[in-house]
C-alpha cells in the first residue's frame, strides 16, 4: 500500500531529495511551500518519477489561517499518513544584533510555525494509528554558540516540541523522528566560510527514510555528528563561554 | 545570491581555474541572476579542457536545476531542466522502455552540457548528434525566457546554441524526443581486429544500432590500429544490477601509466575477447558509462592531469587516421583509453563536431611532449580536412580551429546578438578567439 507524504519546506534541496526518493516508491506526496512556480516544477518532477500522486500546495508557517486547507488535504488521503517539516530560516547573527525584531520570524519558521501546524496534524494520525512525523531540527539546536544562538535556541524548543509530540503519537501507534543534520551542501551553506564534512542532500534524504523504516527516534545526519556533537555538549560552560566554535 | 570561490578543472584537469560561482535551486534564483550579473553556465564539468573554466570571472552551476518536467508516455517526449544528467535519465526512463537518443560516454554529463557541445554517441552512425532530438529548447538571456526550435523564426538561434560552447545564453530546460529501446540491458559483441584496415573494415560493415572500437594505440608495425569492435543492442532480460561504484581517493604515481605498463595493459585488454569473439549481456550503465562506476578516474594521470585528443576526419581520409595512429604508437605516449568510430553526417548546430567520417579519441597524460604531439596531431587533422573536438580541446590554436568549423561565421553573428555583453565568455573562448579579441 503506498503512502501519502505532506513535505513543508519542500522547495528545499534536502526536502527535494526526500520527495524524490519516496516518488520513486510511488508514494503520493502533497508539496506545501511558498514558491508555487518551483512547487510545480518539483511536483512534475515526482510524477514523472513515479509517485502515485504529485500536487504543490501554498503553505507559509508565519500564516496560520492557511494551515487547515493542507489539513483537510490530509484528511482526503488513505492509508498510512507522513509528514516532514523542512521549513526554517537562519538569519546572520549579526542582522539580527541590529534588528532584534527578526527574533520573532525565526522563532515562527523553525519552531512555533511547524508545531502549530502539526498539532492540527497529530489527531490524523492519531486517528488512522499509524503514521511518522520527520522533524528536521539542527546540530545547532543542542548548545547555544554566539555565532548563531537564536537560530538554535528555535531548533531547541523544535527539539523539545518534537520530543513530547513522539511521546503523545507513540501511545497512538504514531511515531516522530527528529532529525539534526549537520552541514549540507543546500542553498543555505552554499559560500559560507568555515564548512567541513559537508554532506549531499540525498545522503540526508536516505538517512532520514532509514530511521523512519527503523523507528529511530532522534538521528544525527551524517551519524558522525552524534559524536561531534557530544563532545560539544559536555564542554563545561566556564570553559564553553569563552570559546568561539 | 551567495558567491562562492571555487577552484575548478576541466575533466583533464590539465587546466585549471578560480571563479566566483553561484549555483541556484530553482528557476526564479537563476532568472533573478542573470539578470543582476549575468555569467557563463556549467554543468558537471566533464568537458576535458578549459570549455568548462572562467578563470577570475563569475560562473553559474546549473546542477541543482535538474528536475524532470514532463513526460508523454505516448510521444516519448521527454521535458527536462538543464542541470539533470544524461545517467539520470537513463536511469529512470530505461525500465519503461525510453532511453535518451544519444548518450555521450559519461553520464554525468548534463543535458545543458550535452546541448552545448552536441554531444554523440555510440549510435552517431544510425542517429546522430544529441541536438538533433531536442524538439525545442528554453535560453535564459538578460531577459524573459525565450523557447528556441530547430525550424522557424528562432532556427538560427537555435543552430548558435546547440553546439555553441554556452555562448548564446543559459540553457534552461529542453523536450527531449526519446528513443524506444527494448529493455534495460544491452546485448554486446565483441570481436578482434588484428590491424587498422580489419579494424575500419569492420566499422564500416556493421549495421549494429551501438558501435564502437576500442584501439590498442601502443601497437606498431603489422599489428598497427589493432583493437577489438563493439557492436550493441538494447534488450530485456536479467543481469545482475550494476556493481556499486568506486573511487579513485588520490593522484596515481607518474609510474602508474608508463609506457611499459600500458603495452602490456593493452595486450591483456586485446587477448580478454577470445579469437572467435563472443556476446555478454550487460546494465545499460555498464555498456554505455564504463568509466562512470569510478569515481573520479581522471586523477589515475597524477596530480598534473592529461589531455584528451579528439578528431574526425572525412571517410576518404582513413590514410591520414592511418598515419595519426602511426605517431601516437611511435611515440609511445599512450594511454589505454583510445577509441574508434565511425560517424554519420548527423550535426544540430553552427559549431557542432561531427562530420560524416572516423572519429579518433585518445588520453595523454599531460606533459610538454604530449602537448607538442597533439599539435602535430591537430595539423594532421586539418590537413585532412577534419575537426578536433572543442569539448576534449586545451591545446589548439585560434587559426586552427576557425579554419576548421566552416559555418563560424554565422555562429558568431548570432552570438553578438544574443550577448552583446559579452557575459557568458569562458576560458575555451578567450583561448581560441572565438569572440574576436578582448
Amino acid at each position: 500500500m503506498n503512502e501519502t507524504w505532506i513535505l513543508m519546506g519542500a522547495t528545499s534541496s534536502m526536502a527535494r531529495a526526500l520527495a524524490r526518493a519516496v516518488a520513486e516508491r510511488g508514494d503520493a506526496l502533497l508539496l506545501a511551500g511558498r514558491d508555487m512556480d518551483d512547487l510545480n516544477r518539483l511536483a512534475a518532477d515526482c510524477r514523472t518519477r513515479g509517485a502515485a500522486t504529485a500536487s504543490a500546495v501554498s503553505f507559509d508557517a508565519r500564516k496560520p489561517e492557511g494551515f487547515q486547507s493542507l489539513v483537510t488535504l490530509a484528511e482526503k488521503s488513505h492509508g498510512v499518513l507522513n509528514a516532514a517539516v523542512f521549513v526554517g530560516s537562519m538569519p546572520e547573527q549579526t542582522a539580527i544584533d541590529a534588528d532584534p525584531s527578526l527574533i520573532d520570524g525565526t522563532i515562527i519558521d523553525n519552531f512555533s510555525g511547524p508545531a502549530r501546524f502539526l498539532q492540527m496534524l497529530a489527531p490524523i494520525l492519531e486517528a488512522r494509528g499509524s503514521g511518522t512525523i520527520v522533524g528536521v531540527g539542527s546540530v545547532a539546536g543542542d548548545r547555544g554558540r554566539v555565532g548563531n544562538y537564536v537560530y538554535g535556541a528555535a531548533k531547541a524548543g523544535f527539539h523539545t516540541y518534537l520530543s513530547g509530540l513522539r511521546n503523545r503519537l507513540t501511545r497512538a501507534g504514531g511515531h516522530v523522528v527528529t532529525v539534526k543534520p549537520g552541514f549540507v551542501d543546500t542553498g543555505m551553506t552554499w559560500g559560507i566560510e568555515g564548512m567541513f564534512l559537508v554532506a549531499p542532500p540525498e545522503k540526508v534524504a536516505k538517512d532520514i527514510l532509514k530511521a523512519v523504516a527503523k523507528q529511530r527516534n532522534v538521528i544525527y545526519t551524517p551519524f558522525f555528528w552524534r559524536f561531534i556533537m557530544l563532545i560539544i555538549r559536555s564542554i563545561p560552560e566556564r570553559i564553553f563561554k569563552k570559546m568561539s566554535i | 545570491m551567495r558567491w562562492k570561490t571555487v577552484n575548478s578543472t576541466g575533466w583533464g584537469r590539465a587546466l585549471r581555474a578560480t571563479s566566483q560561482m553561484a549555483r541556484p535551486e530553482r528557476l526564479s534564483a537563476l532568472t533573478a541572476l542573470m539578470s543582476e550579473s549575468p555569467a557563463p553556465a556549467f554543468g558537471n564539468c566533464r568537458s576535458y579542457g578549459d570549455a568548462c573554466l572562467n578563470d577570475g570571472g563569475k560562473a553559474i552551476d546549473m546542477t541543482r536545476l535538474d528536475r524532470f518536467l514532463g513526460f508523454d508516455p505516448a510521444t516519448g517526449v521527454l521535458e527536462v531542466e538543464a542541470g539533470l544528467t544524461i545517467g539520470e535519465i537513463a536511469r529512470t526512463m530505461a525500465p519503461r522502455g525510453w532511453l535518451p537518443a544519444v548518450m555521450p560516454g559519461t553520464g554525468f554529463a548534463t543535458v545543458g552540457g550535452a546541448i552545448a557541445m552536441d554531444v554523440h554517441g555510440k549510435n552517431h552512425h544510425a542517429h546522430g548528434s544529441f541536438g538533433q532530438h531536442i524538439k525545442s529548447l528554453t535560453l535564459l538571456t538578460g531577459g524573459k525566457p525565450k523557447k528556441l526550435t530547430p525550424d522557424g523564426a528562432t532556427a538560427r538561434l537555435f543552430r548558435a546554441t546547440v553546439g555553441g560552447l554556452g555562448q548564446t545564453g543559459v540553457i534552461v530546460s529542453a523536450e527531449l524526443q526519446l528513443l524506444r529501446c527494448k529493455g534495460d540491458v544491452v546485448m554486446v559483441t565483441e570481436q578482434r581486429a588484428a590491424n587498422f584496415d580489419e579494424l575500419i573494415g569492420l566499422l564500416d560493415a556493421t549495421d549494429a544500432t551501438y558501435s564502437v572500437g576500442w584501439v590498442d594505440a601502443t601497437a606498431r608495425g603489422e599489428a598497427l590500429g589493432r583493437g577489438i569492435l563493439e557492436e550493441a543492442e538494447t534488450g530485456a532480460g536479467l543481469v545482475p544490477a550494476p556493481k556499486p561504484s568506486k573511487s579513485v581517493p588520490f593522484n596515481a604515481p607518474g609510474f602508474a601509466l608508463s609506457p611499459s605498463i600500458v603495452r602490456v595493459f593493452n595486450f591483456a585488454y586485446f587477448r580478454r575477447v577470445p579469437a572467435h569473439g563472443r556476446t555478454v549481456v550487460k546494465p545499460i550503465s555498464e555498456f554505455f558509462f564504463p568509466l562512470d562506476r569510478i569515481h573520479d578516474w581522471n586523477r589515475l594521470y597524477g596530480k598534473n592531469g592529461f589531455y584528451q585528443f579528439q578528431c574526425v576526419v572525412p571517410i576518404d581520409q582513413a590514410e591520414a587516421l592511418r598515419d595519426t595512429l602511426a605517431r601516437i604508437s611511435a611515440s609511445g605516449l599512450a594511454s589505454p583509453l583510445a577509441v574508434l568510430k565511425r560517424m554519420g553526417p548527423g550535426r544540430a548546430g553552427y559549431m557542432s563536431f561531427p562530420m560524416e567520417g572516423y572519429t579518433l579519441a585518445v588520453d595523454f597524460r599531460a606533459n610538454t611532449a604530449a602537448a607538442r604531439l597533439i599539435r602535430t596531431l591537430e595539423e594532421l587533422t586539418a590537413t585532412a580536412g577534419g575537426r578536433i573536438y572543442l569539448a576534449k580541446d586545451a591545446l589548439a590554436s585560434a587559426e586552427l580551429v576557425r579554419a576548421m568549423y566552416p559555418e563560424y561565421d554565422d555562429w558568431a553573428a548570432e552570438v553578438a546578438k544574443a550577448d552583446p555583453r559579452r557575459a557568458m565568455v569562458t576560458d575555451l573562448v578567450r583561448r581560441l578567439g572565438l569572440r574576436g579579441k578582448v
